[in-house]
C-alpha cells in the first residue's frame, strides 16, 4: 500500500505535465501560447506576496531571537508535560504554526539528537506531518489576491494547530507507548 | 486578528530583546526574516509561473471544469456560496487532490489560483469571504496520505521503520482537519450578518 502510494506521488507529476496538453492539443488549444499566456501571471503572482511574507518573517524571527518564544515554551512546559507531551517536543507547539522551515529544523535535529525510532522523535514526526504552517498559508493565499481582512482565518488555522498537536501525542501514546 | 499578533510579536521582541541583553540580535533578525521572505518568494516565482502555465491549458481544454462537475457533490457541502460550474470548484479540488498526495509544490499554485477565482465571486476585495476562509482551513490543517519529508528524514538517520508514522500522521491530521472544518462552520455561522 505504502510502495504503491509512493510510486504514484513520484508518477503524478511526469503524468500530468504530459497529459494536460496532451489532451489540450485533442481539444485543438493552442498548447505553448497558452502556458505562455497562463505563466505571465505567475511572477506578478510571486512578487504581490513579498510584502505580506516580509511583513510576518520579519516579526517571526525578531520573536526567536529576543528569546521571547524560549521564555514562553518554559512557563507553559509544566502543563504541557503533565499532558503526556515529551519534553523533547515543547518548542514545536509554538514553531510549527509559526515557521516551516524552522520546525522542520527543529525535528530534523531531534530526530538526529534522539534517535528516528524515540517516542519523542514520532511524536515530533507525526506533529509535522500532520499540519501545515498556518501563518504562512494565511499570508501567501491572503498575500496573493490582496487579501487584508482575513476575518476569523487564523483563528480556525492556529485552533485546528492546537487540536492537531494534542490529537498528535495523543495518538502516539496510542499507537507506540512510552518508551 | 493578524494586525495583534503582528504588532504583539514585534513589541514583545523588543521587550524580551532588551531584558536579555540582545538587541542586536533582534535588529539582526528582523532584517534577516526580511531576506527570508523576499528568498522564499523568488523560489515560488518558478513554481508558480510553470503551474499558473500548466493550468492555464488545463482550464482552456475543460479540464478543469470538467473535474469540479465530476466532484463536485463532495465538495459543494464545504462550499456552498460558490456556483457548482464555477472553475473555482475545479482549482479547490485540484488543491485538495494535490495536498492529498503529498505534492505541496503543485499545491500551493492550485490553491493560489482557487483563490483568484473565488474572489472574482467576492464583492469586497479586501475581505476574505467564508468560502477563502474555508479553502484556507484545509490547506492549513492540510490532509496528506503520506508524509513523504518526514519518512524520508527517518529513513536517512537508520529508523528501522521509517513508515510508521503514517498511521499516526493520517489520524492526527485528519482530527486537526475535522476540528479545522468544525471551527470554520462555527464562524462563519456566528459571524453571518454581523
Amino acid at each position: 500500500m505504502l510502495a504503491w502510494i509512493e510510486l504514484l506521488s513520484a508518477w503524478m507529476i511526469p503524468m500530468l505535465i504530459a497529459f494536460i496538453p496532451l489532451y489540450a492539443a485533442y481539444r485543438k488549444v493552442p498548447v505553448y501560447e497558452t502556458f505562455i499566456d497562463g505563466a505571465k501571471d505567475g511572477f506578478g503572482t510571486a512578487v504581490s506576496i513579498i510584502p505580506h511574507l516580509v511583513g510576518m518573517l520579519t516579526a517571526i524571527s525578531m520573536f526567536r531571537a529576543s528569546g521571547a518564544l524560549d521564555t514562553i515554551i518554559q512557563s507553559i512546559r509544566p502543563f504541557l508535560e503533565l499532558l503526556g507531551v515529551p519534553g523533547e517536543v515543547l518548542p514545536l507547539a509554538l514553531l510549527r504554526p509559526l515557521t516551516g522551515a524552522g520546525s522542520l529544523a527543529f525535528v530534523t535535529d531531534l530526530i538526529k539528537t534522539q534517535g528516528p525510532d524515540t517516542f519523542a522523535a514520532k511524536v515530533a514526526a507525526t506533529i509535522q506531518g500532520s499540519t501545515d504552517t498556518t501563518l504562512y498559508v494565511l499570508t501567501v493565499y491572503f498575500g496573493a489576491v490582496g487579501i487584508r481582512n482575513s476575518r476569523y482565518a487564523l483563528k480556525v488555522g492556529l485552533f485546528s494547530d492546537i487540536v492537531g498537536f494534542f490529537a498528535a501525542v495523543a495518538v502516539c501514546w496510542l499507537l507506540f507507548g512510552q518508551s | 486578528m493578524v494586525n495583534w499578533i503582528w504588532l504583539g510579536m514585534i513589541v514583545v521582541s523588543v521587550i524580551f530583546g532588551a531584558a536579555n541583553g540582545r538587541m542586536e540580535e533582534v535588529a539582526e533578525a528582523a532584517f534577516g526574516g526580511a531576506q527570508t521572505g523576499v528568498t522564499v518568494c523568488l523560489g515560488l516565482v518558478s513554481i508558480l509561473v510553470f503551474w499558473m502555465g500548466l493550468m492555464k491549458i488545463a482550464e482552456n481544454a475543460g479540464l478543469v471544469l470538467a473535474l469540479s462537475r465530476i466532484l463536485a457533490p463532495v465538495v459543494r457541502r464545504l462550499f456552498p456560496d460558490v456556483p457548482a460550474e464555477h472553475p473555482a470548484m475545479g482549482y479547490i479540488l485540484s488543491n485538495m487532490s494535490a495536498n492529498l498526495l503529498g505534492l505541496g509544490n503543485a499545491a500551493t499554485p492550485m490553491g493560489i489560483r482557487a483563490m483568484q477565482e473565488l474572489q472574482k465571486l467576492n464583492p469586497d476585495k479586501s475581505v476574505a469571504t467564508p468560502a477563502m476562509c474555508t479553502l484556507l482551513a484545509l490547506n492549513t490543517a492540510s490532509i496528506t496520505l503520506v508524509p513523504t519529508t518526514m519518512i524520508a528524514i527517518r529513513m536517512n538517520f537508520g529508523s528501522l521503520h521509517p513508515a510508521d508514522i503514517v498511521a499516526s500522521t493520517l489520524l492526527a491530521t485528519a482530527v486537526a482537519t475535522g476540528a479545522a472544518l468544525a471551527a470554520d462552520r462555527w464562524y462563519r455561522w456566528t459571524s453571518r450578518g454581523g
